[in-house]
């Protein structure tokens, strides 16, 4: 709001007249009324369901109007193990929700594999294949860890501007791919547009290193 | 082997190990025979014995009639795929039908006669038998501080794709 | 109720799943349909296949214990026991008369808190959203509440050991698992008074999905859905594992096997369940909660093979463990998983129902995910 000076804001405020960008209205109206994605995978989902039950009460945040289509949908919550049977579906769900849409990697698990990282069948993160915004950690994470990423995925919101938003970039791609079933692991692995394996240290030589 | 049905204190856990082609009537046998009547196959299950070259699979029988049990059914076949094939208890118990399949998807123990035999867990591309003890898992591990040497090895005496940032011995 | 002659009909098919907010997590079922009749209806599992017993066997006996947590989600304290007593079983292992008593309390809470949220569910199958799964959830807070003051964690317990618990319960907290049994009864009565003689709920699941007692035993049936259907099996009663044999209750048992006669078991196996817990509680005796014999660092099991097995509140969990030379680790560990198996007669029962009905049906087999797939 460069536009308008602080006095006359203050002043046309006293007489019931807002005056903001519309990037504000947008983003406001958006966070406060987040409708997730109905969703649950694993252990995590008795958490989430329980953050929208009395005690925890999710829609004291606007976001307790749980879709279950992902048409209608604009938060997808992975709240539980991507088992590699449910990776493609999990993409597709994703491709499915309008954007602009926002993740929430609910859970070890969703986050890197948890404790079954090392299971055949298990995807090591689902930030694999979708861009993630929020990590939760815990196994599972308590209802208040849940709100709490609620209330970092409001902020994330309010700081969106319309000129940097993914979705209004028409370079972006609109569809992530959806990998298929392999013969023995998911073709491709990962999506190397969004997740890169991390490089080991002791890869590197030292005159890299020097180069940076 | 044929068990002897003279055996009358289920509460010791008889275990019979039968041979393949006697399983389905000794089946029938324990679930008809008057002093038995194991009318519920509570668990099914194979086991690999990697050293011994053969899996087994495993049946737990018990009796909602009588109320006693377990009587343990044991079936042996060899470890290769072509040949690793038991007769399916699933006419005799349905209980066993999923299970069978579990076994069939993580072990391949083709079981002869079961009604619809096909992958349960994993999908149905996947090729391996992921609990066989030399199942390689794929190659997706993400570097990390906890040792897999174990891992490594077998993956590259395997000689698959293996990405760069895995192929590093882990030093102590 | 097909049309043939009337009207040539063709038959659909749907795939209800793995995203659908009535299978209760990632199940799904291949429903082909004539009209709104359901002909033919095939489970599709495996979306959430952890590889639970792969990786128990890579690690040595009590790091399971966790894992096993996370097999069913809502029943973690009974989870823990059932894995507890196959070791016990194999290693020859003594439990103290405490601890015995205090893993009762744990899993008869479990039931309750499952239970409770089981019927919460189905009702919202049946069309109540959400509303009786706020009643169910809010008497599970604070059973949660007590399993977070004994074991630190509300739901991943991971409470019991081998030959014992980890924790013992104190005044506080047997004061509390006091308070809990008082107002359980209250709550019951009123979840009842909505519920049980509910027009809506009686046209919903009166004679629907009625699973024979001779299928339900053939079929491996086990838990509150065998009970149902006539099958007079409890493994409480029948293997008397525990201190079970100590306590004075009864085993309901249903009749027709329909999905009001599962509601009506569940309801009244709480009633029982909060009667094993007014027991329990006044007869703990003091002493040790854990035996101290057992060591824990290089805990080693002669080679063999055991099955373990409890009535969970789902049904018949049984642990199917095979410890090799070595001994460290688990050579083969398999579970028999209860909800697993009470879904072989899924397709018996939907037949001839309305597809509306199937979720319903499948509300009343009280599935867990984490525990079909494993």
């Amino acid at each position: 709001m460069e536009m308008t000076d602080d006095g006359l804001k203050s002043e046309l405020q006293k007489q019931g007249v807002f005056v903001v960008p519309v990037e504000f209205l947008y983003n406001w109206s958006r966070k406060s009324s987040i409708w997730p994605l109905q969703f649950g995978l694993a252990c995590c989902a008795i958490e989430m369901i329980a953050s929208a039950a009395a005690r925890y009460d999710l829609a004291r945040f606007g976001a307790e109007v749980f879709r279950a289509t992902p048409r209608q949908a604009d938060l997808m919550i992975v709240a539980g193990t991507v088992t590699k049977k449910m990776a493609p579906q999990v993409v597709r769900l994703w491709n499915q929700m309008p954007e602009p849409k926002y993740c929430i990697a609910m859970g070890a698990c969703a986050i890197s594999g948890g404790p079954f990282k090392d299971g055949y069948n298990v995807l090591k993160g689902i930030d694999r294949y979708i861009p993630v915004d929020v990590h939760i950690p815990g196994c599972p994470p308590r209802p208040e860890a849940f709100i709490h990423a609620i209330m970092t995925l409001q902020r994330k919101i309010e700081q969106d501007h319309l000129h940097r938003m993914r979705c209004y970039n028409k370079e972006s791609p609109a569809e992530y791919p959806i990998p298929a079933y392999g013969e023995h692991d998911l073709e491709p692995p990962a999506n190397p547009e969004v997740w890169q394996p991390p490089k080991d240290y002791r890869d590197v030589t030292l005159d890299e290193v020097k180069r940076g | 082997m044929t068990p002897s049905f003279e055996q009358t204190s289920p509460d010791a856990k008889p275990v019979f190990l039968v041979e393949r082609d006697e399983a389905v009537a000794v089946a029938r046998k324990l679930k008809n025979d008057p002093r038995w009547q194991m009318d519920f196959c509570s668990c099914v299950t194979a086991v690999d014995y990697l050293k011994e070259d053969y899996i087994e699979v495993v049946y737990h029988l018990y009796s909602v009639a009588l109320k006693h049990g377990p009587v343990v059914l044991k079936i042996r076949a060899p470890r290769d795929l072509a040949q690793c094939e038991v007769p399916s208890l699933t006419p005799v118990w349905r209980g066993c039908e999923f299970q069978e399949r579990e076994a069939y998807d993580l072990f391949g123990v083709r079981f002869t006669g079961h009604p619809d035999l096909r992958r349960i867990l994993m999908w149905d591309e996947f090729k391996d038998h992921p609990l066989r003890k030399d199942y390689i898992p794929p190659q997706d591990y993400e570097w990390e501080p906890t040792p897999h040497g174990e891992v490594l090895t077998r993956a590259k005496a395997q000689g698959g794709t293996i990405p760069p940032s895995a192929v590093v011995e882990v030093k102590k | 109720m097909s049309t043939a002659g009337v009207i040539e009909t063709q038959t659909l098919e749907v795939s209800i799943g793995p995203q659908h907010p009535s299978t209760h997590g990632v199940f799904r079922m291949n429903v082909t349909l004539d009209g709104e009749v359901v002909v033919k209806l095939k489970p599709v599992m495996g979306y959430l296949h952890r590889n639970h017993e792969q990786l128990a066997e890579k690690m040595p006996w009590i790091a399971s214990m966790p894992y096993t947590d996370r097999l069913d989600y809502f029943c973690s304290m009974s989870n823990n026991w059932a894995y507890a007593l196959a070791v016990e079983k194999l290693a020859g292992i003594t439990v103290p008369e405490r601890a015995e008593y205090i893993r009762v309390i744990m899993a008869e809470l479990t039931r309750l808190q499952n239970h409770a949220s089981a019927i919460g569910f189905l009702l919202s199958d049946c069309g109540a959203w959400f509303t009786p799964v706020l009643y169910a959830f809010r008497e599970r807070e604070r059973i949660l509440d007590f399993f977070e003051a004994v074991s630190g964690s509300r739901m991943m317990c991971n409470y019991c050991r081998f030959g014992g618990v980890r924790v013992d319960l104190n005044e506080q907290t047997l004061a509390m698992a006091r308070g809990i049994v008082e107002r359980f009864p209250p709550f019951l009565d009123e979840f009842e008074k909505l519920m049980t003689e509910n027009e809506v709920l009686m046209a919903r699941t009166q004679r629907v999905g009625i699973l024979p007692k001779a299928l339900a035993i053939d079929a491996s049936i086990s838990g509150p859905m065998a009970r149902a259907s006539g099958v007079e099996y409890d493994i409480r009663k029948v293997d008397k594992y525990g201190v079970y044999d100590r306590f004075d209750f009864l085993v309901p048992v249903g009749e027709t096997g329909d999905v009001y006669d599962r509601y009506m078991i569940r309801i009244l196996e709480m009633r029982q369940a909060v009667k094993i817990l007014q027991q329990a509680l006044r007869d703990i005796p003091a002493g040790p909660c854990q035996n101290p014999a057992v060591k824990f660092r290089n805990f080693k099991i002669p080679a063999g093979d055991g099955y373990g097995r409890i009535e969970s509140p789902k049904g018949e969990l049984g642990f199917y463990l095979v410890a090799d030379a070595t001994g460290k680790n688990p050579y083969r560990y398999h579970v028999r998983p209860p909800s697993f198996i009470n879904l072989t007669v899924l397709e018996d029962m939907c037949l001839g129902h309305k597809v509306a009905d199937v979720v319903v049906i499948l509300g009343s087999v009280d599935i867990v995910l984490g525990e079909v797939d494993r």
